[in-house]
């Protein structure tokens, strides 16, 4: 799950690492004036609270140094649509938008924690180059980025905290106070179960060093032992995603006609991948997981069929656990309870599939079945066509 | 011959009376030549299940039934400490079925292999999140359904499950039966990677070839890619997922992502074009494609 800025900084705030003064999260620039005041002294920065990066440069963010200012600023913000090079064109609707004071920056690093699949831990990535973005510089200048494997079980020790600090070229004033928020940056990622903490920049500033922006991805698995993360909203998910995961349904939406229900996230993906390869587009992921009954697959033909996009569906199953039979009487259930206005494409293998085929066959109900995938999205993507002609 | 399992692998079930275990476990017992040899279920020692006895700690079930491989069904909270378990009772095959382990769990199990591997100890894991092993003719350790596959030539390694019984069964339609077939899990941190296999494969004589399933995310393919360059005489097929996921959205699998432009699909394509794998675009085409080269070959 992606938390937004001030999320990740409520996080980074509880381990000690010192973040901007803040006066909190608005939804309207009816409530600035008090948010200021908690804020404290001007300059302020008004910052668009959404899950993209760019913000700036697509005027997402911007200093006040007054008041007036900070009024225009939060007008102009809230309700904005950002487009930034992470948004795609559509862009992002501002919902609201976070108020901290403005500091003194002398100096930028960029500093991250990731998870490393090769070394399989924690990874920091820094750079005394700070503020731009980073895959740029992985591209630029790769001498310039600084890569520490950190073992989760101790976390970061101060030798190797302190040559991080010196290999950043930090004043040797700053080390001390460095090596304490570098440990306490790997403490979030160990302590919340983090695959990402992502500052940048990491501000060096006349009253010390400040995280001046946070981002933070958690992990979903860790859930059950993060209760303040569970609590949390998953601002990237839409609706029917949401709505799909509390019946253990994994669905993402997406731009194209098709709609799918798989069995299994690799031939979920694969059929996706089968279907464009087939000349159309998928309208969705969705994977009705290794435990679905008849009452999870009537709920995944409801999501799929809530996307106005979808022009046909396919159903794409391979038995084994999950038994062929029992998802051809979950369509049947399905088509009993929704009313099915586009063309069904249904292919079935594994576990129990000639009594899956028998049941749809004499069920009289209208669908079309394919022996192979490929037949399937082929299938699929003709219904399509013709539904449009 | 075989990779990882046989006839003579004796398999202990952890988690073995919750409902994933009894059910599963049951299922392997009945494909001829498993040997299910125990059970563990902390408090149930002394306790039989399915005709097996059930221990309290990994270390009895060794001790009282020679167990040398761990099949295991314990839920995701509690896994790793589980896989911790039966390494430090000298298991060294782990077949880990558990879907939903915290990443940063599965940061300090793999280390604590490695270290073990490090000190000269063959202990491996496979998963976790993923069907597990199957020896067609043999013996089977995991969820997939047993019938679709058949014992012959190829070797399967596969990030995923039910993409991997879609290419069984192509396999097997087209007459060609599989030496082993592995699922190393769809985690961003696995036990095993498909180098890891495709080095199992390559020195196993009764594999003639290799059919790769992949996915989007990480590198394990590209790496994989260069082993069997580097290292391998026999053929390798590949097949990667993810071709239409968009950058950035998890598909499901906590592994399937692409992130800051790595692990794409047309990087990985490329990575194992560039390598000499034989790339299959069409999933429903995986089969046919490794009977036609295989003919090729024979015939040349």
């Amino acid at each position: 799950m992606k938390l937004l800025e001030h999320e990740s900084k409520e996080l980074f705030r509880s381990k000690g690492v010192p973040v901007p003064p803040s006066g909190g999260v608005i939804d309207s620039a009816g409530k600035l004036a008090s948010a200021l005041k908690r804020a404290g002294k001007a300059p302020w920065v008004i910052k668009a609270q959404v899950l993209a990066g760019g913000r700036g440069k697509a005027g997402g963010i911007k200093l006040a140094k007054n008041p007036k200012e900070a009024r225009e600023a939060a007008k102009a913000i809230i309700g904005m649509t950002l487009v930034t090079p992470q948004t795609g064109a559509k862009g992002i609707k501002v919902k609201e938008v976070l108020i901290e004071t403005g500091a003194k920056i002398e100096r930028e690093i960029y500093f991250s924690v990731v998870l490393d699949r090769k070394s399989a831990g924690p990874m920091i990535i820094a750079s005394a180059q700070g503020g731009m973005e980073i895959e740029n510089l992985v591209h630029s200048n790769p001498d310039a980025i600084l890569k520490f494997p950190v073992d989760p079980t101790t976390g970061l020790l101060d030798f190797q905290a302190r040559k991080l600090a010196f290999a950043l070229k930090l004043p040797a004033e700053r080390v001390g106070e460095f090596v304490k928020l570098a440990k306490n940056l790997v403490r979030v990622f160990v302590d919340y179960d983090c695959s990402l903490v992502e500052v940048n920049p990491l501000v060096l500033t006349p009253k010390g060093l400040v995280a001046l922006d946070g981002k933070v991805v958690t992990d979903d698995n860790a859930l059950f032992r993060q209760p303040v993360l569970a609590a949390k909203k998953d601002h990237e998910a839409s609706a029917l995603e949401r709505e799909a995961k509390k019946h253990d349904i994994s669905y993402i939406g997406l731009d194209g006609d098709i709609g799918c229900m798989v069995n299994g996230a690799g031939l979920a993906m694969g059929t996706m991948d089968t279907i464009a390869l087939a000349g159309g587009m998928p309208a969705n992921f969705l994977d009705v997981g290794g435990a679905a009954n008849e009452e999870r697959v009537t709920k995944a033909f409801q999501i799929i069929l809530k996307d106005p996009k979808v022009k046909a569906v396919l159903v794409n199953i391979f038995g084994g656990i999950v038994k062929c039979d029992m998802i051809a009487a979950g369509i049947l259930a399905a088509l009993k309870k929704i009313k099915l206005k586009v063309p069904l494409v249904v292919r079935l293998q594994g576990t129990n599939v000639e009594a899956g085929r028998e049941l749809l066959a004499k069920s009289g109900v209208k669908l079309i079945s394919a022996d192979s995938l490929w037949e399937a999205a082929q299938k699929a993507v003709a219904a399509v066509k013709e539904a449009r002609n | 011959m075989s990779i990882l399992l046989n006839k003579d692998s004796r398999i202990v079930v952890q988690g073995f009376t919750g409902s994933a275990g009894t059910f599963h476990a049951k299922q392997c017992m009945a494909y001829p030549g498993t040997q299910i040899v125990a059970g563990v279920t902390p408090g149930r020692g002394g306790q039989t299940h399915l005709d097996r006895p059930v221990f309290d700690t990994v270390e009895d079930a060794v001790r009282q039934t020679r167990a040398n491989a761990s099949l295991i069904f314990v839920p995701a909270p509690f896994c790793a400490d589980s896989i911790l378990e039966a390494m430090d009772a000298g298991i060294n095959l782990i077949i880990t079925i558990t879907e939903g382990i915290p990443v940063l769990d599965m940061a300090r199990v793999k280390r604590a292999i490695e270290s073990a591997r490090r000190g000269g100890r063959d202990v491996r894991m496979i998963g976790p999140n993923c069907p597990g092993v199957i020896t067609p003719g043999q013996c089977k350790a995991g969820i997939m359904p047993a019938y679709i596959h058949k014992p012959g030539p190829i070797g399967i390694v596969s990030r995923s499950g039910t993409l991997t019984y879609e290419a069984v069964h192509q396999l097997t339609q087209v007459g060609l039966g599989q030496s082993t077939v592995i699922g190393i899990g769809g985690d961003p941190i696995a036990g095993s990677s498909h180098a890891d296999i495709l080095g199992l494969f390559e020195s196993d004589p009764e594999t003639e070839a290799v059919v790769m399933i992949g996915e989007i995310g990480g590198a394990g393919e590209e790496e994989a890619a260069k082993f069997a360059r580097e290292h391998m005489k026999k053929p390798v097929f590949g097949f990667i997922a993810g071709r239409t996921a968009p950058p950035g959205r998890r598909m499901g699998h906590a592994g399937a992502i692409v992130e800051g432009g790595s692990g794409t699909h047309a990087g990985k394509i490329a990575a194992l074009r560039e390598c000499g794998v034989t790339v299959v675009d069409n999933l429903s085409e995986i089969g046919a494609t490794v009977a036609r080269s295989l003919k090729k070959e024979l015939a040349a």
